[in-house]
């Protein structure tokens, strides 16, 4: 159960250093924590069933099920055909925003200046956009499947008036957010700056990941009972697995 | 202003249009409170498509409105929204699916119509190349999807009446993909979907 998750054995465990990207494969009860080592963090993040990757992280279909416009703990992050991908079983954060994209290249010169490799060598500064297309490419996806990812420790408010205020300092150092693979997931990730980071230095901060073996959500999971929807985007992928080598049921 | 064409879209019927770039495109709500799906792609290089987060990101504000810019998957700007008289629009409440609305309603409502199947139809009639790959997070014209301070988001009733409008300039050779949304799970189009009127403009 997710309580007794720290106890579990960790199976892989790493640091990505600042603005860089990565890709794992976190198969179904498994469950990849993410820790801000530093504060302020921002890990852009895409996710894809893994035997299926045109089944992938659905930002709209996300939101309006769970009536949310971001995500914290007892969220589930849900693909385009229905299915729980990763549950959110634990947050220590409240808030992790879903609506706003990533950075491009221009965009990181245009707040931070220019910083190529050939001058900093592996100090330069990498962006979102170009780290989710290089981990996309090295799966066999492509920018078709670029889709509005989440930046987890990111805070953005909306105001009345529908206009956006991006919270400093929203993630202090040690917050954790746990994901739980509800199907076999291709996770792509990367701690590129946030695109309406508001600071003037490229961060610094490592984000470590390790991945451990929770067990799937049962039936009385946090994640699954926090509202019919999930329920059912639960038994969405449960059907998954309903064949032996999983194959569209539902 | 010249009328170059002008369509109905019958309520939950696909629609797939190429404007040129300088061509204004008026989405008119005929009988009010409808909501009209819209995707965009770049119509001479289909893999650059519309991005609802960069244009959200770009304007820092989750309602698009006329002075909106709607900005490409390369952040270039594909088209801005002239005219408005409704007001808000939204851009993150997604499109209807089959597998969607098996999640939000009930697993028996799979094969009830849904914008996704209009999507797919109008888009591998006009491209076989084209899939559910290539679909993004689209724009839902007339819909009212209000975002609270708190992050709450929730499916409201419409805001448009009869006649109500968007006009859409072209900034690059488009392809508007529609679907006249077949909802009736959610007040969306008022549980009564009616057809809209697409009107293609350029300049004299």
């Amino acid at each position: 159960m997710n309580e007794s998750a720290t106890a579990e054995p960790v199976v892989l465990e790493d640091r990505l250093p600042p603005g860089c990207h990565h890709a794992l494969v976190v198969r179904r009860g498994y469950t990849l924590r993410l820790t801000d080592l530093q504060g302020g963090a921002n890990v852009g993040l895409l996710a894809f069933n893994f035997d299926d990757r045109t089944d992938r992280y659905n930002m709209a279909d996300t939101l309006k099920a769970q009536h949310t416009a971001m995500l914290k703990a007892g969220n589930i992050l849900m693909s385009d055909m229905g299915r729980a991908l990763l549950s959110i079983t634990r947050d220590d954060c409240g808030w992790h925003d879903a609506i706003c994209g990533t950075t491009d290249a221009a965009m990181v010169a245009a707040q931070y200046g220019e910083r190529d490799f050939q001058d900093a060598r592996n100090d330069y500064y990498r962006n979102g956009r170009d780290g989710f297309l290089i981990e996309l490419g090295r799966w066999g996806l492509s920018r078709r499947d670029l889709v509005p990812n989440v930046n987890f420790f990111s805070k953005v408010v909306t105001g009345g008036d529908g206009a956006l205020t991006f919270i400093e300092a929203h993630s202090a150092a040690g917050d954790c957010v746990d994901l739980r693979a509800e199907l076999n997931c291709l996770v792509v990730f990367n701690s590129a700056p946030h695109p309406l980071s508001p600071a003037t230095t490229y961060p610094t901060g490592e984000v470590a990941f390790s991945v451990r073996w929770t067990g799937p959500g049962g039936p009385d999971d946090a994640c699954r009972t926090s509202c019919p929807e999930n329920g059912r985007a639960f038994e969405n992928s449960e059907a998954w697995f309903a064949q032996p080598e999983g194959g569209p049921v539902r | 202003m010249n009328i170059v064409r002008s369509s109905t879209i019958r309520a939950g019927a696909p629609f797939l249009a190429r404007i040129e770039k300088g061509q204004r495109c008026r989405i008119v709500d005929t009988e009010g409170n409808e909501a009209v799906d819209a995707f965009f792609f770049n119509a001479d290089d289909p893999l650059e498509r519309y991005s609802a987060v960069d244009t959200i990101r770009a304007q820092r504000n989750v309602y698009l409105t006329k002075g909106s810019v709607l900005l490409s998957t390369e952040n270039r700007p594909m088209l801005t929204i002239v005219e408005d008289t409704v007001g808000r629009h939204d851009t993150l409440g997604g499109a209807c699916a089959s597998e969607s609305n098996t999640v939000r309603y009930a697993h028996d409502r799979k094969f009830m119509h849904n914008c996704r199947d209009n999507f797919l139809h109008a888009l591998l009639a006009w491209s076989d190349g084209l899939t559910k790959r290539d679909i993004g997070a689209n724009v839902n014209f007339f819909m009212n999807v209000p975002v609270t301070q708190a992050g709450g988001l929730s499916f409201e009733d419409g805001i448009s009446g009869p006649g109500e409008y968007v006009e859409l300039r072209a900034e690059m050779n488009v392809l508007v993909l529609i679907s006249n949304c077949p909802q009736l799970n959610n007040p969306c189009s008022g549980f009564d979907p009616t057809p809209v009127e697409f009107v293609v403009m350029e300049e004299d």
